[in-house]
């Protein structure tokens, strides 16, 4: 039963992590791929630092950021909104880590635009925004959609990050990596076993549709 | 009356063109790389010139010593580029409307009778042929509602008897709907079908500019 419920709260977690990356994650993937603006070369670096990072120091740096001794957490405690060793540190944490995918795959899809397209909406009358929203990103779609699906996935396996700033709390914070891990450590082999094919056939879909996807954005 | 006065470069291309359009129609003629796109692309807003000036009709797009420089979306030009570019997600009759602005643009039937787009409205742009897509680039453009038209190469793309048969489109958007046009061209025969006036243009310079004396017919 733990099984089911491990892996349903991860990928309610991972699905929520997604969907808070996406509004940032678009609009910085066609900040990079459309604009020259001075920074520009710090954001995409610092946007990619949790690919390389350790997760477990990405972990730490979030923690002292949402603790409550910390700035962001200080502000969010005012408004009554407790982060860290809750649900929403998971969602935090997953968001942070699938943020890189999200914005690779998405900023190779708005490359792929013609500029031609967007150049002859601004002389039909249309603002940057409309021009965004009615030619940049449909034409772009399909990559957008991949990068999210990556993202997700990099979410549903995330396990550095998350013990740092969400700890393994059974039925509060515990995701299906954490979990493993648990189960491993304490010799529950079989329990352990069935998670890892749980993760294994999650990864594999979620792999396998962004791949489609960005096949059919290439063409 | 179109007024351009301008100094651009591009890389270690420099192009200066300074020249004044009074009649209906202007080609712009001359060898691939003269910079005639480029003088496109500064009246559309699309490249911006390091000075000069742009007027139309009175109306300031671009003035480097006023500090004026209107972004594209406010110029009002219709830009027809050479390689088309209808939105590739949306079907002809949603391509014709994306640029229209009530009270600013002709009526819309009107520009689809004139075309013969009728029959396409609800057509995948992928689906048209060469000809058919340039006409609806065209009436894209025009139910923008343009104070001047641009046309980079409108007929290159389509072979000679598709461009027979495509001119006097061009003809009648210029006798009946009064939009100015420019347009870019090697042709001679579409120049002198179409044009009052040609811009010489080479190597980055309006060389002249020849009143077009059409034959009465």
């Amino acid at each position: 039963m733990d099984v089911w419920r491990i892996t349903w709260f991860t990928v309610l977690c991972a699905a929520g992590a997604t969907a808070v990356a996406l509004p940032p994650g678009v609009v910085l993937a066609w900040l990079l791929a459309r604009r020259k603006f001075r920074g520009r070369a710090l954001v995409e670096t610092f946007v990619s630092l949790p690919l390389v990072m350790p997760p477990v120091a990405t972990g730490l740096i979030l923690l002292m950021l949402f603790s409550r001794r910390g700035s962001a957490g200080h502000l969010l405690e005012r408004i009554g909104i407790e982060v860290v060793f809750t649900w929403k540190a998971v969602v935090l944490a997953m968001a942070i880590m699938g943020l890189p995918m999200l914005v690779r795959t998405a900023r190779a899809g708005f490359e792929q635009v013609n500029a031609r397209f967007e150049d002859v909406a601004a002389t039909l009358g249309a603002p940057p925004a409309r021009i965004f929203l009615t030619i940049s990103l449909p034409l772009a779609w399909p990559s957008v959609l991949a990068g999210a699906v990556l993202a997700f996935a990099r979410a549903l396996g995330e396990f550095g990050a998350t013990i740092i700033v969400a700890g393994n709390i059974p039925g509060a914070t515990r995701t299906l990596a954490v979990a493993i891990y648990g189960y491993a450590e304490t010799g529950q082999d079989s329990l352990a076993f069935a998670l890892i094919l749980v993760s294994v056939a999650i990864a594999f879909a979620a792999l396998w549709t962004a791949n489609r996807l960005v096949e059919r954005s290439a063409t | 009356m179109i007024d351009l006065d301008i100094e651009l470069a591009q890389g270690t291309f420099l192009l200066e063109a300074r020249v004044k359009l009074v009649g209906r129609a202007a080609a712009l003629f001359g060898p691939s790389g003269a910079g005639k796109t480029t003088i496109l692309d500064a009246i559309a807003g699309l490249r911006t010139p390091r000075r000069g000036s742009i007027t139309i009709d009175g109306r300031s797009l671009f003035s480097s010593q006023r500090r004026v420089n209107l972004p594209p979306h406010q110029r009002r030009v219709g830009y027809v580029p050479q390689d088309v570019s209808l939105f590739p997600h949306m079907d002809v009759r949603r391509n014709l409307l994306y640029g229209r602005h009530p009270g600013i643009s002709p009526d819309f039937e009107r520009v689809v009778g004139m075309l013969e787009i009728a029959s396409l409205l609800d057509r995948r742009v992928t689906d048209l042929s060469g000809g058919e897509r340039q006409r609806v680039a065209l009436g894209r453009a025009l139910i923008s509602g343009p104070s001047v038209l641009l046309l980079d190469e409108p007929l290159a793309a389509v072979d000679i008897p598709l461009r027979r048969r495509i001119l006097p489109y061009l003809q009648r958007v210029r006798d009946e709907l009064i939009v100015p046009i420019i347009y870019v061209s090697h042709d001679r025969e579409e120049v002198d079908a179409l044009a009052d006036a040609v811009v010489i243009v080479e190597a980055g310079r309006v060389r002249g500019v020849e009143e077009v004396t059409r034959r009465p017919q």
